[in-house]
């Protein structure tokens, strides 16, 4: 069983602090993270290799940078590792970013593919889903837990959904975007860090991949999102609080906030 | 010369600094104040390859280094010098002995289950009358056929209340001073070998340093590390790399306390402004950083000589001597930025100032590393 986890690397959110004048993000020297739920999915793949056997593979879409969260997932444990980065890949979308990591899991191979729901930065949960849809392979977002691998080829997967969950037997080849509850992931090995300096970090450029790649659907040409506009949301005022009502004084109080509003 | 640490050490350092703030933190303040080292930590400082950095993977070590090593000190004491001291024993002294004078087959048996995560050493060379004046060893070992017989009493042995390999020393030849002391290792479970309880200290107190007494207890020659007589040649050895340890430690703590005393200084308001705008408060921290950064450089000078094969005493001596005072004027300094609230044990830095003082005393003592720097500069 060849398992292939998508990561991203991602600034670290619990790092970022607010420029007090412009109230935008200050991303300058903030740390850079594998995200949290494609963290749980290397866990989630690392359990189901010592469970059921097979390897474990990593697959980053970024700059150079993002070696080092690779390393990271081979100091977790992962078998082996490619960095998906090329001049033409940049600027793309969640569309043109599932197409070239499409392309990449077309040469790389695969039976399972673990993503993450939705990355902290970008809050989309488009990625995986779209990868899914590319590579024509049934997919189960919102993956909560894993219960067995049955016959060699069916995935029991528990779905998590707002208000119940749905257990669901997905065959092989598919895909399943994690929850950060899937899996606590382990630490690196003190260990394992040395031995994962001493991996090659494979790299897939445009050249590696353009038969597999749509030219099209690459980059920011290949991108249809256009950013309208992007703007620091404000915060609320505070709410008010209406305190030591009965349950039906409440209910009263409320409705005639709400028609005082005009909303009811 | 390349002041910048490498790839693999910066990926270490950032998974020691993770580990430390997220399972040895959370415990710190409980283990002082009950005294009792957490075995769940244990275990999982073990798991992550904690117990057995510097160690060759062929032995199920980590195969890293002193400088990695020292890495690790340094992030786990800044929340805790009871786990730091609880490293370092069992990895620069317990450990050590064994990977250096240990025969091959002593090293399956008896350095594999250490560095690989199964179990924890101590080590035994301090007696209640043999202090810096180390080979006044009064437990001896008598020989008697392939076994020798051992009868004494070792005490401050660190790690010895759950440690499961006890390596220790004892005098075989009386006459022979220096050279008749031999080192054994053992099990827990060797009849005769009994530990005492964790003794009440001032600092560190979660780490379990207690009395071992060794009655009529039976090792067989196989378990003497080393050549017979040669064991103050071996704890003198171990003790040079524990000194980096303990170098590193008192970095961790005094960083740790630092850091810990500038957060309270930055939302700390008197007179109207926060404290962190009075210049007093400025330079103080900068002289604090300043001696900090002296002693971890002083550190790492230090493990990358022993990484390299060099002579590293002094080196080593040195980083201890400085770190080790810097540590206590630190720590000092942080309770008093802090004022009365540092002074509570709401606050780590409390505990970190009596932590800090034990550095300038074990594995030797500022005057004995004053004894090792002048004698390696030959200034007799």
């Amino acid at each position: 069983m060849k398992i292939v986890v998508c990561i991203k690397q991602v600034p670290d959110t619990n790092e970022v602090k607010l420029d007090p004048i412009t109230n935008t993000l200050i991303r300058d020297g903030v740390p850079s993270i594998i995200n949290h739920d494609d963290k749980s999915g290397i866990e989630a793949a690392l359990i189901l290799k010592e469970r059921f056997g097979g390897t474990v593979s990593v697959v980053c879409m970024g700059p150079p940078q993002a070696d080092v969260a690779l390393r990271e997932a081979l100091a977790m444990g992962c078998d082996e590792a490619y960095l998906v980065s090329a001049r033409e890949f940049g600027g793309s979308d969640t569309w043109a970013t599932a197409s070239i990591i499409s392309a990449a899991l077309t040469n790389i191979g695969y039976d399972l593919v673990i993503t993450g729901r939705q990355a902290i930065d970008g809050d989309t949960a488009q990625v995986g889903p779209q990868i899914a849809e590319t590579l024509g392979i049934p997919q189960v977002s919102y993956a909560e837990e894993i219960y067995d691998i049955e016959d060699g080829n069916k995935v029991i997967v528990k779905r998590q959904f707002e208000d119940r969950y749905h257990i669901i037997e997905v065959k092989m080849p598919c895909l399943l975007t994690a929850l950060a509850e899937l899996a606590t992931p382990r630490y690196m090995h003190a260990g394992g860090i040395i031995d994962a300096y001493k991996k090659d970090v494979k790299l897939l450029g445009y050249d590696d991949l353009k038969d597999q790649l749509v030219p099209e659907y690459i980059g920011l040409k290949g991108s249809p999102t256009n950013v309208f506009k992007s703007f620091t949301k404000q915060a609320k005022g505070t709410g008010t609080i209406l305190k030591d009502l009965s349950p039906d004084e409440a209910v009263e109080a409320i409705i005639a906030k709400l028609d005082e509003r005009h909303i009811i | 010369m390349d002041f910048k640490l490498n790839k693999t050490h910066l990926l270490q350092q950032e998974m020691f600094r993770r580990f430390a703030e997220n399972e040895v933190k959370p415990l710190a303040e409980e283990m002082d104040e009950t005294e009792i080292y957490n075995m769940e930590l244990l275990a999982k400082m073990h798991k992550v390859g904690l117990m057995g950095i510097p160690y060759s993977k062929e032995y199920g070590g980590v195969g890293g280094d002193y400088l990695g090593y020292s890495l690790a000190m340094e992030e786990i004491s800044k929340h805790d010098g009871s786990s730091g001291i609880t490293i370092s024993v069992h990895t620069s002294l317990a450990c050590s002995c064994v990977d250096g004078f240990g025969t091959e087959e002593q090293k399956q048996m008896w350095l594999r289950p250490m560095v690989d995560g199964s179990k924890t050493g101590c080590y035994g060379l301090t007696e209640p009358n043999a202090g810096s004046d180390a080979a006044g060893q009064q437990t001896k070992a008598v020989l008697d056929g392939d076994h020798y017989i051992i009868n004494g009493t070792k005490i401050f042995t660190t790690n010895s209340g759950f440690a499961d390999t006890f390596v220790m020393f004892a005098m075989t030849d009386k006459s022979a001073g220096t050279k008749g002391i031999s080192c054994f290792v053992m099990d827990k479970s060797t009849p005769g070998l009994t530990v005492g309880p964790n003794i009440k200290r001032m600092g560190i107190r979660a780490a379990q340093n207690c009395e071992v007494s060794y009655e009529n207890v039976r090792v067989p020659v196989s378990q003497r590390i080393g050549k017979e007589g040669a064991g103050f040649k071996i704890a003198m050895k171990a003790l040079d790399g524990g000194r980096i340890g303990i170098a590193a430690q008192s970095v961790g703590i005094a960083q740790g306390a630092l850091n810990e005393a500038i957060k309270y200084v930055k939302e700390r308001k008197q007179f109207g402004k926060r404290i962190s705008s009075f210049q007093n408060t400025q330079f103080k921290i900068a002289e604090l950083q300043t001696q900090i950064d002296a002693a971890r450089l002083l550190t790492w000078r230090a493990a990358v000589s022993k990484d390299d094969h060099e002579n590293f005493a002094q080196n080593a001596a040195m980083a201890k001597l400085f770190a080790s005072e810097m540590v206590n004027d630190v720590c000092r300094a942080a309770v008093q930025l802090m004022g009365g609230y540092g002074y509570c044990r709401e606050y780590p830095v409390e505990r970190a100032l009596r932590d800090a003082k034990i550095t300038e005393i074990y594995e030797g003592t500022s005057e004995v590393m004053k004894m090792v720097i002048a004698g390696s500069m030959k200034i007799f």
